[in-house]
C-alpha cells in the first residue's frame, strides 16, 4: 500500500526541488535520500549500511542524545568530533553542571528529602482527619492552617515539574537528562495516586533515578524498589503476609519500635494507631509484584506465570515506608513479611528469611535474559527507531548480560552503532511532547521558567509530567499518541511560543537577529532553519517559510495564504513544520 | 485489491499523490463497501483500570457475595439499608446506589446491563486486557488496529452521508487503541479547543506545510487535522446550549460527553465516538455505598444520564456501550479494596435494547463457581456484545473482519 504512495511522491519531490535550486546547499540539495527523509518518510529499513553525512551525524547526535541543540551546539560537536562528544556525555560525573545546580538550589522543596518535606509541610489530608476528629471540629485557625498546607502541597507538586523542565533545559549533562527521562518513564509513577505521592516525586527524580541513570541496572532497580514513590504508587507499602502465611516476627515486635509506635498501640483510635491496625490486618497486594515482572524487568512476554507474580509479591511483603517522624524512607517491616517458602521463576526462596527474599528476587530479575532483551529493545527504540533492527537489539541484549546490566555499556553500544548512524534513522523518531517543548526552548536559548506554565504546556500536548496514570509509562512509539488532536496542539504550541507567550522563551533569540530584521526574507529563513531545524528542511517547507505558499499547489487548490509577516511568523511556521516534529 | 482501484482510475490521481485528506481518500476507496445504516451513532465508553463489576451491578440475591466482601459489599435494597442499599432491578441484581441517575433509563426501557461478560483471556494485566479489548483480539498481542477502526475500514459511510473527517472521534488527547488503524479518526480534548489559534493567514501557511508528503504519520495526520478544523468551524458548535435538564458534571468525563453531544447535534457526520474515564483501579479503600468507587460511579452515571437527556429524540439513533478491561476479585483484599479479577459488567443504552432484564448467564459466587477460585467467571465474550451492537445498530456486515478469529453461533440478545 505504501509503495504506491511513494512513486508519485518522488515525481513531486523532483518538481518541488526546482524552484529552490541554487539557493542554499545545506537545505535544498534535492538528493532523493534527503527528500525521502524529510518529505515522505516510511520506515526504510535500518541496516547500518548507509551512513549519514558528517553534518547529519552531528545534528542527529544532538537531536537524540540531548533535548535539542542550543545556539552554537552544532559548532561545538563538529569541532570536537562526534565520538569524543558521546564519550564525554557517557560520563556525566566528569561534566561540570554548576549552572543547573545553581538554578535548582533556589527550589527548596526539590532539595529536601521526602521525609523532610513531610515533616516540614504537613499533609493536608492527615491534618483534616486529625482536626475533624476532635470534639470541637475545625476551628478558624485550623482552616487557615489547612489552606496553607494545601498551598504548600501545590507548590511541592509544581516544583517537582518545574525542576524537571529547568534541569533538562540547563544541564550540560544532556545524555544523563535523556536517560533520566527514559527511566522515569520506564519506572513510571503517577502524581495523582494520592497526596503522599506528591511528596515523593522530587526525591524520586533526584535521589533515586538521576544518579543511577547510567549505572548498573540492579542498582537502579533496587533503588526504585525501595523508593517511597514506587512503594506508594504500586501499593507495596501496605502489602503484607496473608493471614494463612507465617509472618517473620509477631506484631509485638513493632510495638518495641519507639515512642510513636507505643503511642499508636496505646491509642488504637489515633491516626497512627489506625495505620498500625491497618497494616496488621492487611494481606497480600500483588500490584507491584506484577508490574515489577511485566513492566520493569522481564516484559509481558518474558515467560512468567501468575504463580510467579504471587511469589514475587510475597517475597516483597514488608517492603514499606517508614513514618516521616521515624526518619522516613524505606523500611523493612518483619512483622508484615511472609516468611513461608516461595518458588519464583524456578528458584526456591527458602522459609524463614526476611529482606533477603526481595533482594534475591531483584538479583534474579536483573540478570534474567528476558530482562536484558526487554531493556535492550526499549533503549534501541528510544535512541534509534520505533521499529529497532533486530540485530542491534541482539547485540545490546548480549552486552547487557555480559556486563551484568551496566547501562552505560548498553547505551554506548547502541549510540555508537552503525544502525544509530544509518541514514534511515535520521529524523525517524517523532518528538514526544516533552521533547517538542524542550527543543523549542533550547533552540531559543531560553531561560528556565520559574512558574508551572511551561510544564502545563507539556501537559496540553498530551503527556503531563508525572501524569501517566498507568504504570506502563508513555508509549515510546509515535503511532501510540500521534493523532489529529496531538498535531493541532503542537502547532498551537509553536504559535504561542512565536507570539512570546511562553515564559522565558524569546522567539527572537535567533543568532544575529538584529542584523536580520532588515535582511531579505531568504536570509531570515536560513537563520530560522539553522536555529530550529538543524539547517535542514525540505524544499516545500523552505518555500512556505519564504512565500507562505506551497510551491506547487496553492494556486490550483486554495486561496493563497500570503507571505509571513515578520520574523515571529517565520518562527511560528518553523515550529509548526513537519520537520520540527521529528528528531 | 485496493491497488487496482488506484491504478485503474486516473481520476484518482490526486488521491495517489497524497494531496487530499485521507477521509476523502477513504470515501472513494470504500465506495463499494457495504454501507452503514443511516445516521446511527455508537458511543463507546471505556472505564480504564478495571471497574469492580460486583459492586456496580450488585448480586444482592447471592449470599456468597456478602461473605466474600464483609467490608465493602452493597446492602440489599431494604428499607433498613435506605439510600445505602442497592437499587433493585429484578429482585436479584441491583445497581450501586451512586448509579441512581441511570434508574430512569432502566424504567424507560433503554438500559440493558450485562453481567459476567468480558475477555476470555486469563490476563490480569491492565495493559494487556485493555489492548485485547480495544483490538478485539484477546490473547493476540500485536494486532495492529483496533476493532472500531476495522469496522470503519470495512464499512462505507451511509448512502446519503457526505464525506466527513468526524466519522470517528475520540474525546481524548491521544487516539485510543480501539480507533487506531488505517481508517482516519480524530482525537480532541474538547470541541472548543479544536482550532488553529494563529488566525486565518497563519493557519493557511501552516496548512501548506502539510499539503504534500506521503501518507506518513506526521503529514497524513496534519492534513486530516486541517480539514477537520475547517469543517468544525463551519458547523459553529461554540454556540452550544445543552437541552433543558441535561446537567453534565464539571468533571473531565462529563465534559467529554458534553462535547460528544455537541458533535452529534452539529450534524458533522459522527458515527463512532469514544471516551474514557479512569480511576477504577481500586486496590485500596474502595468503600461501599459511599467512598472512592461510589464517587467514580456518581460521575459516570450522572454524565451518562445528562448525555441521554441532552440528546433527547436523537437517542433514537444512538447506542452507548460501556466497557472495562476486566472485573475485580470476588473477595476483598487486605487493604479494603479489590485486586485484579476476571469477568465484569457492561452497559448497552439505547432505543433498540432488549430492556427490563439483566443480561448474561449468572455463574454464581460459590467458591467452586469462581474462576481460578477467586474471580467472577465469564459467561459472555465481550466480542459477542460488540458484534451484536455493531451489526444490529450500525449495520456492520463484515463481522469476521472486525473480529478475526471469533466464532459465535448466536448473539447474546442484548438488542432487539
Amino acid at each position: 500500500m505504501h509503495r504506491l504512495a511513494i512513486l508519485p511522491l518522488i515525481a513531486l519531490a523532483a518538481c518541488a526541488s526546482a524552484p529552490a535550486a541554487g539557493t542554499r546547499p545545506a537545505a535544498d540539495q534535492a538528493d532523493g535520500s534527503r527528500l525521502g527523509v524529510t518529505a515522505g518518510r516510511e520506515p526504510t529499513r535500518i541496516t547500518g549500511a548507509h551512513t549519514m553525512t558528517a553534518d547529519q551525524q552531528a545534528s542527529h547526535v544532538l537531536s537524540r542524545l540531548t533535548f535539542g541543540a542550543r545556539p552554537g551546539d552544532l559548532d561545538v560537536i563538529r569541532e570536537q568530533g562526534v565520538d569524543r562528544w558521546i564519550e564525554e556525555q557517557l560520563h556525566p560525573e566528569r561534566i561540570d553542571d554548576a549552572a543547573a545546580d545553581h538554578w535548582l538550589a533556589e527550589f527548596e522543596t526539590v532539595q529536601k528529602s521526602a521525609a523532610e518535606l513531610e515533616r516540614t509541610y504537613p499533609n493536608p489530608g492527615v491534618l483534616v482527619n486529625q482536626r475533624a476528629s476532635r470534639p470541637e471540629g475545625l476551628t478558624a485557625q485550623d482552616s487557615a492552617q489547612l489552606r496553607d498546607a494545601r498551598r504548600n502541597l501545590r507548590r511541592i507538586a509544581d516544583e517537582a515539574q518545574i525542576a524537571r523542565v529547568g534541569r533538562a533545559l540547563l544541564s550540560e549533562r544532556q545524555l544523563q537528562e535523556v536517560m533520566t527521562d527514559f527511566w522515569l518513564n520506564h519506572f513510571s509513577v503517577f502524581a495523582g495516586k494520592g497526596i503522599r505521592e506528591q511528596y515523593y516525586l522530587a526525591e524520586y527524580d533526584y535521589q533515586v533515578i538521576r544518579p543511577r541513570a547510567l549505572s548498573r541496572f540492579r542498582d537502579l532497580l533496587g533503588a526504585v524498589a525501595k523508593s517511597p514513590a514506587m512503594l506508594f504508587y504500586l501499593d507495596n507499602w501496605q502489602s503484607a503476609a496473608d493471614s494463612t502465611r507465617p509472618r517473620l516476627t509477631e506484631p509485638a515486635a513493632a510495638r518495641a519500635r519507639g515512642a510513636a509506635a507505643r503511642r499508636a498501640t496505646a491509642n488504637p483510635a489515633s491516626p497512627a494507631g489506625q495505620q498500625l491496625q491497618r497494616r496488621l490486618r492487611a494481606g497480600l497486594n500483588e500490584n507491584y509484584g506484577r508490574e515489577l515482572l511485566e513492566l520493569h524487568t522481564l516484559g509481558v512476554e518474558g515467560g512468567y506465570t501468575q504463580q510467579d507474580v504471587i511469589s514475587a509479591a510475597r517475597a516483597l511483603t514488608g517492603w514499606t515506608i517508614d513514618g516521616p517522624r521515624q526518619g522516613g524512607g524505606f523500611l523493612f517491616a518483619p512483622f508484615m513479611h511472609d516468611a513461608g517458602e516461595k518458588r519464583v521463576l524456578g528458584r526456591t526462596l527458602r522459609a524463614g528469611r526476611g529482606i533477603e527474599d526481595g533482594e534475591e528476587l531483584l538479583d534474579l530479575l536483573s540478570r534474567h535474559p528476558s530482562t536484558a532483551r526487554f531493556i535492550a529493545t526499549k533503549l534501541a527504540r528510544r535512541f534509534v527507531s520505533d521499529t529497532p533492527p533486530a540485530a542491534l537489539v541482539d547485540r545490546a541484549a548480549t552486552a547487557f548480560l555480559r556486563t551484568d546490566g551496566e547501562i552505560r555499556a548498553v547505551v554506548r553500544l547502541i549510540i555508537t552503532s552503525p544502525e544509530f548512524f544509518d541514514h534511515a534513522a535520521y529524523r525517524a523518531k517523532v518528538k514526544s511532547p516533552f521533547e517538542v517543548v524542550l527543543s523549542a526552548l533550547r533552540a531559543t536559548g531560553a531561560t528556565p521558567d520559574r512558574s508551572p506554565r511551561t510544564a502545563q504546556a507539556i501537559a496540553t500536548l498530551g503527556q503531563p509530567i508525572f501524569g501517566r496514570s498507568t504504570p506502563d509509562g508513555w508509549p515510546e512509539s509515535a503511532a501510540g499518541w500521534m493523532g489529529t488532536g496531538a498535531i493541532l496542539n503542537r502547532i498551537n504550541f509553536g504559535l504561542a511560543l512565536a507570539a512570546g507567550r511562553l515564559p522565558g522563551a524569546n522567539p527572537m533569540a535567533v543568532p544575529g537577529v538584529e542584523m536580520l530584521r532588515q535582511a531579505p526574507r531568504e536570509q531570515q529563513v536560513d537563520a530560522v532553519v539553522d536555529a530550529f531545524l538543524g539547517g535542514d528542511v525540505s524544499s516545500v517547507t523552505r518555500s512556505v517559510l519564504i512565500t507562505g505558499h506551497h510551491p506547487l499547489l496553492d494556486t490550483a487548490t486554495a486561496a493563497p495564504a500570503g507571505a509571513p509577516r515578520g520574523l515571529a511568523q517565520v518562527v511560528g511556521l518553523a515550529l509548526g513544520s513537519p520537520e520540527f516534529q521529528r528528531r | 485489491m485496493r491497488r487496482r482501484v488506484f491504478v485503474r482510475d486516473s481520476a484518482l490521481a490526486l488521491v495517489t499523490l497524497g494531496l487530499s485528506p485521507s477521509f476523502l481518500r477513504r470515501t472513494v476507496l470504500t465506495a463499494q463497501l457495504p454501507r452503514a445504516a443511516s445516521g446511527k451513532v455508537l458511543i463507546c465508553l471505556f472505564q480504564r483500570g478495571a471497574a469492580d463489576a460486583l459492586n456496580v451491578v450488585v448480586p444482592f440475591g447471592e449470599r456468597a457475595y456478602y461473605a466474600l466482601r464483609p467490608g465493602i459489599a452493597i446492602a440489599p435494597p431494604t428499607r433498613a439499608a435506605g439510600p445505602a442499599g442497592a437499587i433493585d432491578l429484578d429482585g436479584f441484581f441491583g445497581l450501586h446506589p451512586a448509579l441512581a441517575p441511570l434508574k430512569p433509563l432502566w424504567d424507560g426501557g433503554i438500559f440493558a446491563p450485562i453481567h459476567a461478560v468480558g475477555s476470555p483471556s486469563a490476563t490480569r494485566s491492565h495493559f494487556d486486557a485493555q489492548d485485547y479489548m480495544e483490538s478485539g483480539t484477546p490473547d493476540h498481542r500485536g494486532t495492529a488496529d483496533g476493532w472500531l477502526n476495522r469496522y470503519l475500514a470495512t464499512s462505507g459511510t451511509c448512502e446519503q452521508c457526505a464525506p466527513t473527517p468526524f466519522r470517528a472521534v475520540a474525546m481524548s488527547a491521544q487516539t485510543p487503541r480501539a480507533l487506531q488503524g488505517s481508517a482516519p479518526t480524530v482525537a480532541m480534548n474538547s470541541v472548543t479547543e479544536f482550532a488553529v489559534r494563529g488566525g486565518g493567514t497563519q493557519a493557511a501557511q501552516l496548512e501548506a506545510l502539510y499539503r504534500t508528503g506521503a501518507a506518513d504519520l506526521i503529514h497524513g495526520t496534519g492534513r486530516e487535522m486541517f480539514e477537520a478544523v475547517k469543517m468544525l468551524r463551519a458547523a459553529n458548535p461554540q454556540q452550544y446550549q445543552p437541552a433543558a435538564g441535561a446537567a453534565y458534571p464539571n468533571s473531565p468525563f462529563g465534559q467529554r460527553l458534553r462535547s460528544i453531544a455537541q458533535l452529534i447535534k452539529a450534524g458533522v457526520g459522527l458515527e463512532v465516538a469514544f471516551a474514557d474515564v479512569g480511576g477504577w483501579d481500586t486496590h485500596v479503600n474502595q468503600g461501599g455505598a459511599t467512598g472512592q468507587l461510589a464517587q467514580r460511579l456518581g460521575d459516570f452515571g450522572t454524565s451518562i444520564a445528562a448525555l441521554v437527556t441532552d440528546l433527547g429524540d436523537r437517542m433514537q439513533d444512538v447506542v452507548i456501550l460501556t466497557m472495562s478491561e476486566f472485573g475485580r476479585m470476588a473477595r476483598q483484599n487486605g487493604s479494603g479494596g479489590t485486586d485484579h479479577g476476571h469477568a465484569g459488567a457492561m452497559f448497552v443504552i439505547g432505543a433498540g435494547v432488549r430492556a427490563h432484564r439483566v443480561h448474561g448467564t449468572w455463574p454464581g459466587l460459590a467458591s467452586e463457581q469462581l474462576y481460578e477460585g477467586r474471580d467472577l467467571a465469564l459467561t459472555t465474550d465481550f466480542r459477542a456484545v460488540f458484534a451484536e451492537v455493531a451489526s444490529k445498530h450500525l449495520g456492520a456486515r463484515q463481522l469476521r473482519a472486525v473480529f478475526p478469529g471469533f466464532q459465535t453461533t448466536a448473539f447474546p440478545g442484548v438488542m432487539l
